[in-house]
């Protein structure tokens, strides 16, 4: 029962790393479509961010001008789709696609040109990295039973990003429903031609949302690269950005449900770590196959059945045209 | 006249061919996924071919395949370009080779990891288990929770043997010492996710391994990471590794892949170069542990003698190590 405790908290322990990324992505996304914009090019800006804190991080040796390497690699990115739809009222897609490739193929050129390691960075170490926060007390409430191992193993111990990702989604709620910022983004993806009316640049409002997506990506870019792993790797990203995406849509573009969603995601990644090669009582050794397509398997029955339609914003894909 | 100049054309041809032929070998390489600095395979064939270039200036064609359906085609288009020998890097490009030798049968065809069964190529594979078996003594050696991990590559017979070896080895100096094992995954792309290979270490960790073993390529570089955050023990692979992380390093099982690769444009260009199999193990040093300034603070006098010890027993064949791949199956895990 012990061991079980031990193995569960581990486990959650490993959602919490696993879903980081996810979460912070899946905020980013909220603001970019909430505001009309869509996002498909968050995977591009994650990976993109990866590339330029660890490449920072490297260079500088300081974990954190490597983050804000990662911001600013992440917002030139966004403002470049921006650029593309809000300006030019390009197809949201195509030019969120265009974001992806750029990033894939910029990183690993930039990446050989640079450290001449077939697109990876240099191994980081000490303050190139992010390292683990243990919290006040940590040590002496080990020995509490139940709730001491739950302090020190489970909430303790993690880098600065994994808790500025969870302080990311009530802050993304408070911004998006308490705030006048919010409320004009959330109408300009719903009914650009009010907002307008009421004489605000819809224009402005679209770049700021995709500005803030950028930071969010980024500092998920970051914490691939120089807090989970030590290093850039090709393609690290592995498809990430585009489960964050499925991960807001599960959510219905709110930050709440949305973080559930990721939180869900990553405990069926580390639950399918854990598992692999393990015999389970009465059931035996479960095919590790099995374990690694249950996040999608799930994904379609939920999509199909369980949450209910979700709605997009009303105007999301749309390019804002005042007169025609 | 036109015969004569067909003549005179032929006769120059057959000249250019014969001069390039005898001292001037046009050598190439296909790398596979994983890239040549993956600081394990590939990286190992990179460093004997580089050797290969500064010792005698010879220049080599190379490429690295990104994705499985290169693989044919780049190594049909080092043929067409009349480069010879030919070097196909790891297990995947079986397939490939095969197909290819057969189109260009004068051209000579070197695969490393895998058998090909034709009368223009030589394969060289290596006793990977017996290496195994001794990095699983050290192990089993160093461990303290009596629990030793080994993460995979990608799911197939070739890694199952390095596990399987690994096994028989810890099982042999400590008989009730338990294996975890897991494998990355089970498509090409497991060999490149450091991410995974950090995860799945530390789900080891957590289940009582101090010491891992990773054959897995790119992915090996996470689990040696997540080793040294959590102050536990890795062993590296195919290449000397124990520089990636100094100190929690333990060791790594080399497969000397460099002196093969080095070998077959060396032999190529003094022209003793012989198709077949070249089976390498610990008896021909094809395979070993990796002891330096890196790792030599972690290794006991105690564990270099039973090394020594469990090495001349495996040559003399009195210690037989289970090899995976003649029946799919591993007794000892």
């Amino acid at each position: 029962m012990d061991d079980f405790f031990l193995l569960s908290l581990s486990t959650l322990d490993s959602t919490l790393r696993l879903s980081t990324p996810l979460i912070l992505c899946a905020m980013a996304g909220i603001f970019s479509e909430r505001s009309g914009i869509i996002d498909i090019g968050l995977e591009g800006k994650l990976l993109a961010g990866a590339f330029a804190a660890a490449a920072m991080a490297a260079y500088s040796g300081s974990a954190m001008l490597g983050l804000i390497a990662a911001i600013i690699t992440s917002i030139s990115m966004a403002l470049l789709h921006g650029f593309a739809c809000i300006t030019h009222k390009g197809n949201q897609v195509v030019s969120g696609l265009a974001i992806n490739i750029l990033a894939s193929g910029l990183t690993v050129t930039f990446g050989i040109a640079w450290f001449h390691q077939g697109g990876q960075t240099p191994n980081l170490s000490g303050d190139a990295r992010f390292s683990p926060i243990t919290f006040p007390g940590a040590e002496m409430i080990r020995e509490i039973p139940f709730f001491g191992p739950i302090y020190t193993e489970l909430l303790s111990g993690h880098n600065l990003l994994v808790y500025v990702a969870f302080l990311a989604v009530p802050l993304t709620w408070w911004v998006l429903y308490k705030t006048r910022f919010g409320l004009r983004l959330r109408a300009v993806g719903e009914n650009p031609q009010a907002v307008d009316t009421a004489g605000i640049s819809v224009t402005f409002l679209r770049y700021r949302a995709v500005i803030c997506a950028g930071i969010l990506c980024g500092i998920a870019g970051a914490y691939l690269s120089t807090a989970h792993n030590a290093a850039f790797g090709r393609e690290m990203s592995a498809g990430q950005g585009y489960i964050a995406l499925a991960a807001m849509i599960f959510g219905k573009w709110r930050p709440v449900p949305g973080l559930l969603a990721c939180l869900l995601f990553g405990f069926l990644n580390a639950l399918a770590f854990r598992l692999e090669g393990v015999s389970v009582p009465g059931i035996g050794q479960i095919p590790v196959q099995l374990m690694q397509s249950l996040p999608y398997v799930l994904t379609v029955i939920l999509l199909a059945g369980f949450i209910g339609k979700a709605i997009a914003p009303k105007a999301i894909g749309r390019p804002y045209v005042k007169e025609r | 006249m036109k015969k004569l100049f067909q003549t005179a054309a032929a006769s120059f041809i057959a000249m250019a061919a014969a001069t390039s032929y005898a001292d001037e070998i046009k050598p190439a390489v296909v790398f596979d996924m994983g890239g040549k600095f993956d600081k394990s395979f590939n990286e190992g064939v990179y460093n004997g071919v580089e050797k290969f270039k500064s010792e005698t200036g010879i220049e080599y064609k190379e490429f690295e395949v990104t994705n499985p359906s290169q693989r044919e085609q780049a190594i049909r288009k080092m043929a067409q370009r009349g480069s010879n020998p030919i070097i196909g890097v790891g297990f995947a490009q079986e397939a490939a080779i095969a197909k290819v030798a057969q189109e260009y049968p004068d051209i000579h065809f070197t695969i490393i990891d895998a058998v090909v069964d034709l009368p223009n190529v030589q394969s060289v594979v290596f006793k990977e288990h017996e290496g195994s078996f001794l990095v699983g003594v050290l192990a089993a050696m160093a461990s303290e929770t009596n629990t030793v991990g080994f993460i995979g590559g990608m799911d197939i017979p070739l890694i199952q043997k390095f596990a399987c070896g690994y096994a028989q080895g810890a099982k042999y100096v400590k008989g009730d010492a338990s294996v975890l094992s897991n494998m990355t995954g089970t498509t090409p792309s497991a060999w490149n996710d450091p991410g995974k290979g950090s995860e799945l270490a530390k789900s080891q960790f957590d289940r009582g391994a101090d010491v891992i073993f990773a054959a897995a390529g790119g992915t090996g570089i996470g689990v040696y990471q997540a080793a040294k955050d959590a102050g536990k023990l890795a062993i590296g692979v195919d290449s000397n590794q124990n520089h990636l992380q100094p100190g929690t390093m333990l060791t790594s099982m080399t497969k000397q892949v460099d002196v093969a690769a080095y070998n077959t444009f060396k032999t190529a260009m003094e022209g003793t170069w012989k198709p077949g199999i070249l089976s390498l193990g610990l008896a021909e040093n094809g395979v070993d542990w990796a002891l330096d300034d890196n790792n030599k603070s972690l290794i006991t006098d105690a564990m270099t003698a039973k090394v020594k010890e469990a090495r001349e027993e495996i040559v003399a064949g009195k210690i037989s190590v289970h090899d995976y791949m003649e029946d799919n199956s591993c007794p000892s895990l």
